[in-house]
């Protein structure tokens, strides 16, 4: 039986599991609908020329497992920003995990999909929020809301200000041999509030998984949020993202997303930018080898007037590995005065990597400043020998440049301990101690 | 200290160096001079490593060892300095972390513990105080917006820093007022010692008027043409290079 099949056979089985009164049933069913009509994509959609999920969706997985499988604080600590306090919602193959979680209700909710899904007074914010930003044409965010269950459910009410941030943790042990998870989250941030959130999935040992994952975040007016996505998986652990962000009037959302490692990742970011006066922040820094592979497919909706948006991502790519850029800016013909800014930036450290770049800039409006630039170069040879020349080995060299050229992305990473960290991975990822402190 | 017999080099398969000879002892300063293209920024790459020039014949020795075998980060670490005629910029990296890096890379060489961070702060502090730069300016990225005579001079500030034991000053006095030349020569002079040797390469007898010379030599059409005492740069000053074309 083909993947597909069995996903649209199983769903059955999945909701008799669940709750039928809960408030998305029929939602869910209407998604495997789409996906049923839709499928996966294929490299024939113009929208995955570069990636291809061919060999991926030929594989057998399991979907649901259910019972907890149990792991030792210790050996997963060092996945965790173990240094600060912070609210953590973990699971571990798709389930729940209490013990490693810490979550609350005091004066914030950071909690449980499944939770919030089925308890009635969270009725009214499900059926607000619920699936109402996604692209409905798209089969795999249909996938996701077909089997929607699990995940992390987050609101911070009117100027609450999260004195913690949140830790979204997604193992994965190997118990079973391939896995295919599809966690949901749902982020609400209300009027003047602000959340600083981490999101990261992590293979525990090698084995197949594929995470097909659909997050939501409603940022209300003058709301602040803080994301970062830590993607340092296994070379077996593959990961689709489907974010979608909704902002309103002077809301500040920024996206980190530090691509380090897994084998293939596509992150489809969507920014819809509702209200006057809102800021948003797209940033990554992409570093890979061997046979990895990411494509960033990016859209920025500028649907409101004087609205400012900065895409900056820069890739580091060696060996086979390949890379995909795709950003388009959407400029509604309403949207006068509106700042949209993209920048892609690459570096092939040897002939066998490959990058595909390309902006979309689809203007409506006539009173807009906009730019974009992508460049893919070879590191730049007279400043590897001027820094030889001043006895700085090669290598350390190209690191320090690599660094260097990654580090105005970093710069604007707000929590100092994952700053640090990232600094941390990107010269181990090089292979060298840099000379001086990050 | 260096000994270069009958040079010869080329790039991307073009020949531009064609015979050079040059020997410096320790203690000496050698100025080098000659029309544009003729060759002294090639000679100063070819010293320094640099992979795209090729040594096609003669041969380098630096304190007896052979230098063609060496890699730029090894000649570096044995002492040899070059000051760019064009420094490049490297963004996101600061003057201070730039230098940290570059003076513990050598100590690691050596089989060195890295410089402590108190030992570095107040070399730091004298190196720029005897070149009068700013401190802010050592936070900036290296060499990037920075003004010519800014970047000369923190050249000079790095040389300051990492004590090489041959100094290769490649037009470092182009691009410098007239103030900041002072400066920079003083700064160079300081340097000066007996175990240390400097080679300049200028078209202008002003700057060595303040780093005087023991030797001048001319190189024409990638070739050493004629040698001779401070009193050639000044002759050369009056006549330009004419007589010295007619003489080859
Ligand atoms: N990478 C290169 N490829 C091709 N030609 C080169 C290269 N580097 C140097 N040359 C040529 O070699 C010749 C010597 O250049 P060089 O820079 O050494 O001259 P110079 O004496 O330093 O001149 P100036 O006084 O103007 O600084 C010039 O004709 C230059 O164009
Ligand atoms: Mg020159």
């Amino acid at each position: 039986m083909e993947f597909k099949e069995k996903l649209l056979d199983s769903h059955l089985a999945f909701e008799e599991r669940i709750d039928l009164s809960d408030a998305i049933h029929q939602t869910r069913l209407e998604s495997l609908k789409t996906f049923e009509q839709k499928g996966f994509p294929s490299r024939k959609d113009e929208a995955w020329k570069y990636t291809s999920l061919n060999a991926m969706v030929l594989k057998d997985y399991a979907l649901f497992p259910q019972t907890e499988t149990t792991i030792q604080l210790k050996k997963v600590k060092k996945y965790f920003l173990y240094e600060i306090d912070t609210y953590k919602v973990v699971f571990i193959d798709g389930v729940y995990s209490p013990f490693l979680s810490d979550t609350t209700h005091d004066g914030l909710d950071v909690c449980l999909m499944s939770a919030a899904l089925s308890k009635a007074k969270y009725r009214s914010l499900i059926d607000t929020y619920f699936n109402k930003i996604i692209n409905k044409e798209d089969s795999l965010t249909a996938l996701n809301t077909a089997y929607a269950q699990e995940g992390a459910y987050v609101y911070i009410p009117k100027s609450v200000v999260a004195e913690k941030p949140i830790e979204i943790i997604h193992f994965s042990t190997g118990k079973e041999k391939a896995l295919w998870l599809q966690p949901r989250n749902l982020i609400v941030v209300d009027q003047n509030a602000q959340v600083q959130i981490l999101e990261r999935h992590q293979s525990l040992k090698e084995h197949v998984v594929v995470t097909n994952s659909v997050t939501e975040i409603y940022a209300h007016q003058d709301a602040f949020v803080d994301y970062y996505k830590i993607q340092n998986d296994l070379s077996t652990a593959s990961l689709i993202d489907n974010t979608y962000i909704s902002q309103e009037k002077k809301s500040n959302v920024r996206v980190h997303t530090f691509s380090l490692g897994g084998k293939l990742t596509r992150n489809n970011l969507n920014f819809c930018l509702n209200g006057q006066h809102c800021h948003s922040t797209l940033k990554g820094v992409t570093l890979l080898e061997d046979q990895q592979h990411v494509d960033h497919y990016t859209l920025v909706d500028h649907a409101s007037p004087k609205c400012e948006s900065h895409q900056d991502y820069k890739g580091v790519f060696s060996e086979g590995s390949k890379g995909v850029f795709n950003g388009k800016i959407h400029v509604d013909q309403l949207a006068q005065k509106t700042n949209a800014f993209q920048q892609n930036n690459n570096i092939l450290l040897d002939d066998k990597a490959t990058v595909n770049t390309k902006p979309q800039l689809e203007i409506f409006a006539d009173d807009v400043k906009c730019s974009h630039g992508c460049t893919v170069g070879q590191m730049d040879e007279d400043a590897l020998f001027y820094m030889r020349s001043r006895g700085i080995p090669k290598k350390e060299a190209k690191a320090l440049m690599t660094y260097a050229f990654a580090n105005n992305v970093l710069e604007s990473v707000e929590l100092p301990i994952l700053k640090k960290r990232i600094n941390k991975l990107i010269a181990k990822k090089l292979g060298v101690n840099l000379g001086f402190d990050l | 200290m260096l000994t270069i017999e009958n040079l010869h080099a080329q790039v991307e398969g073009k020949q531009i160096l064609n015979g050079i000879d040059l020997d410096v002892k320790a203690g000496e300063v050698h100025a080098i001079m000659g029309p544009n293209g003729s060759g002294k920024s090639t000679l100063s790459s070819v010293i320094a490593g640099h992979q795209d020039y090729e040594v096609t014949k003669g041969n380098m020795l630096f304190q007896g060892e052979d230098l063609a075998k060496l890699s730029p980060e090894e000649r570096a670490h044995k002492g040899i300095f070059l000051s760019f005629q064009y420094p490049v910029e490297i963004p996101g990296v600061s003057v201070t972390n730039f230098i940290k890096t570059s003076i513990n890379a050598s100590r690691k060489a050596k089989g060195m513990e890295d410089m402590t961070a108190n030992l570095m702060l107040k070399k730091i502090r004298e190196k720029s105080s005897l070149l009068e730069i700013d401190s802010r300016f050592l936070s900036r990225s290296l060499n990037e917006g920075f003004s010519g005579g800014e970047k000369k001079r923190n050249e000079i500030f790095q040389m300051a820093m990492l004590e090489p034991k041959l100094s290769i000053l490649d037009e470092t006095d182009s691009g410098l007022d007239i103030d900041a030349l002072k400066i920079v020569a003083n700064g160079v002079n300081k340097l000066r010692s007996n175990d240390n040797a400097i080679i300049v390469i200028t078209h202008y007898q002003r700057l060595l008027e303040y780093i005087v010379p023991d030797f001048v030599h001319v190189i024409f059409d990638g070739k050493t043409v004629k040698s001779g005492t401070k009193d050639l740069a000044i002759e050369l000053e009056e006549k330009g290079y004419d007589w010295i074309k007619e003489m080859v």
